[in-house]
This record gives structure tokens, sequence and C-alpha cells, in this order.
């Protein structure tokens, strides 16, 4: 109860500090401020989409007040739960908080900018990269382990899986396993097929319930 | 022109349906980028994930400019990044409305909760084509084939990240090195 009217309170204060913020002479402020601090965790950040969920809630919720930090655990839900890159999909959500449309469209262009400068600059040393033989060597080492870290990653998220002991979710994941690798079958069928299958997986068990 | 509005649409693909964030991504890139189209070869692949890997920046928008840029120069890298990031755009905000109207829906849970499994076996078969190409390099798949040093410097690899789960950038440097030390020890032996 208690902390439920401090989040309303939380809540109150931060939305105060938006619409202060968005109606007041500091949007401007506002928008620089978020495009330095995304552009700035999105160069520093290696290891993917949690890691760059931990910075940005020490930058907007520990530091900026920009966001609850129970705001926060819902926008990184949504973030893991949508299509796209988790850096990409949180600087669209914390935009959006902190200044409206254009607060988007700038912490978007913030997190992708790294990116962009850095790979391009790789890319146009790459083929001269590739063809030496020192590189080469040195690039076939890392593919190796490249491909360990990928079946590291498999061995957790797949014991994640089976921890939960659902036999569909096991079901779905051996089934789309021998689509995809035996039978060739498109990514993108596959995904939508796991997609109706949850859609009616739920009503089954929504029917259940309502039977019992 | 045909080639931006090929690769716009080939990476709205890519950031359409890779739910679940960073290796997600690297199934529905294979199909798009070496399979339907060809722009990279699987060797070329496996080195982008490579660099995608030891660079910051997600997955997906690593790969949009890598192959944009190679494809169509700059603008290429661009357009492919756009179309990476343009259906997120949409849906996250669509959702995050949603998500402040309403709070909870079962239904994204269970979807959810059924795409996982999915996912995680994409991943590993993206895994299985890069493994692939480690093993065997660009041969065909026989025992002749096997490339011993860069199996042998996985299979250490795998067994050091799972036991002791360290920074996997730190193990990737030390398989690059490992690579070519023992390789150039090789050649001279």
């Amino acid at each position: 109860m208690n902390s439920d009217e401090n989040k309303k309170d939380d809540k109150q204060k931060i939305s105060e500090n938006i619409e202060k913020t968005v109606s007041g002479e500091k949007k401007g402020s506002v928008l620089l401020k978020l495009f330095l601090t995304t552009l700035y965790i999105s160069a520093f950040t290696f290891g993917g989409g949690f890691v760059i969920v931990t910075f940005m809630k020490s930058r907007f919720v520990d530091k900026l007040h920009w966001i609850t930090e129970s705001e926060m655990l819902d926008l990184t839900a949504i973030a893991q739960a949508s299509p796209g890159a988790i850096a990409v999909n949180a600087a669209i959500l914390v935009g959006w908080r902190a200044a409206g449309f254009f607060g988007m469209i700038t912490a978007v262009t913030g997190t992708v900018i790294p990116p962009i400068v850095i790979i391009s600059v790789i890319s146009l040393f790459y083929k001269a990269f590739a063809s030496n033989k020192y590189v080469s060597l040195v690039l076939k080492g890392m593919q190796a382990g490249v491909a360990a870290v990928i079946f590291d990653v498999v061995c957790s998220l797949g014991a994640s899986v089976v921890k939960e002991k659902s036999a569909f979710q096991i079901i779905v994941m051996i089934a789309a396993f021998i689509a995809s690798v035996i039978f060739d079958v498109n990514v993108i069928f596959i995904i939508l097929a796991a997609a109706v299958l949850g859609v009616i997986y739920w009503a089954a068990e929504k029917r259940r319930a309502k039977s019992r | 022109m045909t080639v931006y509005i090929q690769l716009f649409f080939s990476f709205l693909q890519v950031g359409l349906f890779s739910v679940g964030g960073g290796y997600a991504a690297m199934p529905l890139i294979q199909s798009q980028v070496v399979e339907k189209y060809a722009w990279l070869t699987m060797n070329e692949f496996t080195d982008l994930i490579t660099i995608a890997e030891m660079t910051p920046g997600p997955i997906a928008v690593n790969s949009a400019t890598f192959v944009g840029i190679r494809i169509a120069g700059i603008p290429g890298a661009l357009t492919a990044t756009f179309g990476c990031i343009f259906p997120s755009c949409i849906i996250v905000s669509l959702l995050a409305f949603v998500y402040y109207k309403y709070k909870k829906l079962s239904v994204l849970q269970s979807v959810l909760s059924s795409l996982r499994p999915a996912v995680v076996a994409l991943i590993a078969g993206a895994g299985l084509s890069i493994l692939n190409i480690v093993v065997f390099g660009s041969n065909a798949v026989s025992f002749s084939n096997i490339e011993i040093i860069e199996t042998v410097i996985f299979v250490v690899a795998f067994i050091v990240l799972r036991k002791f789960k360290l920074n996997p950038i730190l193990v990737m440097s030390c398989c690059g090195a490992a690579g070519l030390f023992a390789n150039l020890l090789a050649e001279n032996l």
C-alpha cells in the first residue's frame, strides 16, 4: 500500500518534472542532454541490450531523475518483448518519456550514430584487413571464439527454457530447431508459427481456466 | 534505386521479426543477407558477427551498416539502418501507449513464452552454420577437412566460457591471439 502511494508520488513528481521541461524554455536543453547521454551510452557499452539497459537506469533514473525505478523495469520489459534491438527499443521508450516525439527521434539518433560510425570505419578497412595473412589468422581464431560465445548463450537460454518445465515450450524449441536446421524452413515462418501457437495456447489455457 | 529498396525491406524484416534482442537478429540477418540476396558469403557473415561482437552497438544495427556500406556506400548504410530500426519505432511506440493504458496484457506474455524457445532454437541453428565455417573452413563437410587448430580453440573457449563465465570479449581476444600463434607455429614446424 505504502509503496504504491510512494510510487504514485514519484510518478507525479516526475511527470511534473517532465511537463516543466517540455512546456518550459528548457526543451532544447533536454533534447541536447538526451542526445549526448544516449550517444555516450551507446558508444561505450559492449555486450548487448541488457548491459545498455543497466547504464540507462543509472543515467536516467539515478542521475537525471527523468524516470522512476519501477517505470524503468516496465520499460525494460517492453523493450525486450518488442521486435528489434533492445538498445534501440529502450531509447525509443526513454525518449518518449523525456520529451515526446522529438525526444524519441533524438534518443534513437543518439543510439545509432556510434555503431554506424564505428562499423563504417571498420568496413572501409575490412577488405585490406581480411586479405592480410596475419589479420586473417587472428580473425579465424576469433571466429572460433564467437562460435563458442554463441553456444554458451544458447546453453544458458536453453537451460532457462527447460527450467520453466513447460512441455509446450520444450516442444516448440525442438520443433523450431528441426524445422530450421533439418528442413531449412524460412526463419520468418518459424517465428510467425511460434507467435500463432502462443495465441492458441493462451486461448486454450483461458478456456480451461473457465471450465474449471 | 532497386538496391536501396532491397536493402530497406530486407533489414525491415530483420527489425520486424527479431524478438528478444541481441542474438535473435542473427538467424534473420543470415537468411536475408547470405541466403536470399548473397550480399555476403558465409565466411564474411561470420567475420561480421565477430566484428559486431567486438564493437559496441546492437548486432542488427552493426550488420545493417556493414552490409549497406559494402553494397551501396554510406547512403546504403543509412538506408539499411533506417529499415532495421523503423519497425521498432512504430511497434514500441504503440506498445508503450497500450501498456500505459491497460498495464498488463496476458496475450502478449503468452506469445512471448512461445517465441522465446523458438528464438533459442533459431540462434542455435545460426550458431551451427558459424561452427561449420570454423570447423571445416569453406570446404565440404568431411572428416579429412577438419581444421584442427580452430576446432580445438572452439572447444577450449566453450569450456572456459561455461565454467568460468569470463567476459566474452576477453575470451574472443585470446582466441584471436591463439589462432595467430598456433597457425604460425604449425606452418614453421
